[in-house]
């Protein structure tokens, strides 16, 4: 595009013929693609709803509540499931809410500068590390290591209270919700860390000045600052939580029942699917399957659109929620 | 919490030791979490890779599986399956997400683009079970048989929101006066776009399409439902069902056998250490993407 070409008449035209076409061009190519994007989610929801349309048809709303899946007799019901994704999620949460803003905090206030990068990344990279690795190791790893030391240690600790009664287990509720700690700290922590870096400098040396200790400047300032972040980053990571699938099949046994221990072995939604759509039998197995997903689908449309309204109406709106790779960074 | 109260409490000096006390305990306890978290990974990487190593050899690298149950073969198959698998979803999901990307910060009005991520992230909030029904009753029910297109299929929808939310976020990272200084010389937009705003975002663009590589190559949930009833031997043809290294490990997890055990700590350990080195060379580029534009 050097000067002299656009004082050429001829060359003039052609570039104005070229981009008569090229900026309709690739405004409509760009618009098409990001059309693209919202028709794809739309049809998710359409043709996973069209797979468990015998399945809604048969068994209605009725399905959520039913405490079995026999496919035997054909009498499918998501209640255990929906129990072992809130069960296993929940504690998950538990975990990795603390953990997550004590790293956040030790990154942003307390890691001496040249500590920071490094160690945010080695975070980070523990969301990279594929989730069926992290079942291989739950299973051959840390499962031993619950039957064998964590869990006899809860039962005799707590063994009067229901969740900690029964027979230790390398598979169940309790493994599979460590597992998915491990898969929603790096996620959480990314978020809170960058939401922590927010807050304005002067209102911290503000609170300095006034003599606070460093964890008095954190509670005081730091974290009211920062609780639409946070609550936005937990939801975000119950997201995650709920919709791992791979791991949780490894790990928590399999079982469609409720049971009250922990130690037990249960089954996730997504768990479920992972672990039966391949061989479910019958005209109703697949369908059963596709309406646990729908379930499933609408618990994390439900959480992702929460997170966001969340930190938005926490007037954070520069702070970008969604832990895209890109924030991994 | 009103702030009146504590700045009050931190008057009172008597009470200075005990203020400090729960300083010191917040900033260990910090500290330590942390640390866990590091340790975790360590701990992970290093039994992962201490278990398969030793099981790695050329015939394991070149050798296809064996019949379900026998474990004297190696991945070869699962490699090729992988590479085509994640190639074919790359070649759909990283030209979309970028134009994706590219309407969003250069042609969508300010609400239109608003609802355009709002999607994407919603579509990256999708759990990835659910993106493999959808392809199997997308392309699996209608071709009655899976095959290793539809598992390229569900990783590009996995890969796309990511190429295109990271290319978003490097793109308005791209100076303003860049732009308009080209604008000024009356270049159309569409030349401004191909000709200055992508080069020099290029090295960020990269590294959204190196992680979302990373983020796919060790995705099990959807090929497991689209693509893991394969034949025997190194198959490369898209149309039929392909090995992957994903669903390796996950199938050799689920057998009680210890042979297949080091089997996937060892075809582990080659996934791990390809998603680890994409994204230590993706986060290199941003780096220097980043300090190319100043930001």
């Amino acid at each position: 595009m050097e000067a002299g070409a656009l004082s050429n008449p001829v060359l003039r035209a052609r570039r104005n013929l070229t981009d008569r076409i090229g900026d309709p061009l690739l405004r409509g190519l760009s618009g098409l693609a990001a059309a693209l994007a919202v028709v794809v989610l739309v049809a998710i929801a359409y043709e996973v709803a069209h797979l468990a349309w015998p399945a809604i048809s048969k068994f209605g709303l009725g399905f959520i509540t039913t405490n079995d899946w026999n496919p035997v007799t054909e009498r499918f019901g998501a209640a255990p499931f929906i129990y072992g994704t809130v069960i296993t999620s929940t504690i998950a949460l538990l975990f990795a809410a603390p953990l997550s803003i004590a790293i956040s905090i030790y990154l942003t206030e307390l890691a001496p500068a040249r500590l920071r990068r490094p160690v945010a990344t080695l975070v980070d990279m523990l969301a990279a590390i594929p989730s069926v690795i992290l079942g291989l190791w739950g299973i051959l790893v840390l499962g031993p290591f619950m039957h064998d030391t964590i869990e006899p240690a809860l039962k005799s600790a707590f063994g009067f209270l229901p969740i900690f009664s029964g027979d230790p287990s390398a598979f169940g509720y309790l493994t599979a919700a460590l597992i998915l700690t491990i898969m929603t700290t790096p996620i959480i922590t990314s978020v809170t860390r960058e939401v922590f870096e927010t807050v304005p400098g002067d209102l911290k040396e503000a609170s300095y000045a006034l003599g606070a200790t460093r964890w008095e400047m954190v509670r005081q300032v730091v974290l009211p600052y920062s609780r639409a972040g946070i609550v936005g980053a937990v939801i975000l990571g119950l997201g995650r939580a709920i919709g791992e699938a791979i791991a949780v099949a490894q790990v928590i046994g399999g079982a469609s029942v409720i049971h009250a221990s922990l130690f037990h072995t249960g089954s996730t939604m997504a768990a479920q699917i992972a672990a039966q759509f391949q061989g479910a039998p019958g005209a109703l197995g697949k369908p059963s399957l596709a309406y646990l997903g729908l379930i499933l689908l609408a618990f994390a449309l439900i959480v992702n659109v929460v997170a966001r309204l969340i930190v938005q109406r926490g007037a954070l709106k520069d702070v970008d929620v969604t832990p895209t790779e890109a924030e991994a960074l | 919490m009103s702030p009146g109260e504590g700045h009050a409490l931190m008057l009172d000096r008597g009470n200075l030791k005990r203020r400090n006390r729960v300083n010191r305990v917040v900033t260990i306890s910090s500290t330590a979490a942390a640390l866990f978290a590091v340790a975790v990974l360590v701990i992970v990487v290093t039994s992962v890779v201490t278990k398969g190593i030793g099981a790695i050899s050329l015939h394991f690298l070149t050798t296809p599986m064996g019949l379900f149950g026998d474990t004297s073969g190696g991945i070869s198959n699962a490699i090729v399956g992988t590479a085509i698998i994640v190639g074919i979803a790359a070649v759909m999901a990283i030209p979309i997400g970028l134009l994706v990307a590219i309407y969003t910060t250069e042609f969508a009005p300010p609400r239109i683009g608003h609802a355009v991520r709002f999607a994407l992230d919603l579509l990256n909030g999708v759990p990835t079970i659910i993106t493999g029904i959808f392809v199997y009753g997308l392309i699996v029910v209608p071709q009655k048989h899976q095959s290793g297109f539809a598992g390229s299929v569900a990783l590009a929808i996995i890969m796309l929101p990511i190429v295109a939310r990271t290319a978003q976020e490097v793109l308005t990272l791209v100076p303003a006066t860049l732009k308009e200084a080209a604008h000024a010389l009356g270049i159309a937009r569409w030349r401004t776009t191909v000709r200055v705003t992508l080069p020099t975002a290029a090295g960020g663009l990269i590294t959204g399409a190196l992680l979302s590589v990373a983020r796919v190559a060790g995705e099990t949930a959807p090929l497991i439902l689209v693509c893991s009833i394969f034949g025997q031997g190194v198959l490369t043809e898209p149309g039929q069902a392909l090995a992957s290294i994903p669903v390796f490990i996950f199938q050799s997890s689920e057998s009680p056998s210890p042979e297949a055990h080091t089997q996937a700590w060892a075809a582990a350990s080659i996934l791990i250490a390809f998603v680890l080195v994409l994204n230590v060379v993706a986060r290199a580029f941003y780096a220097r993407s980043r300090k190319r534009m100043g930001a």
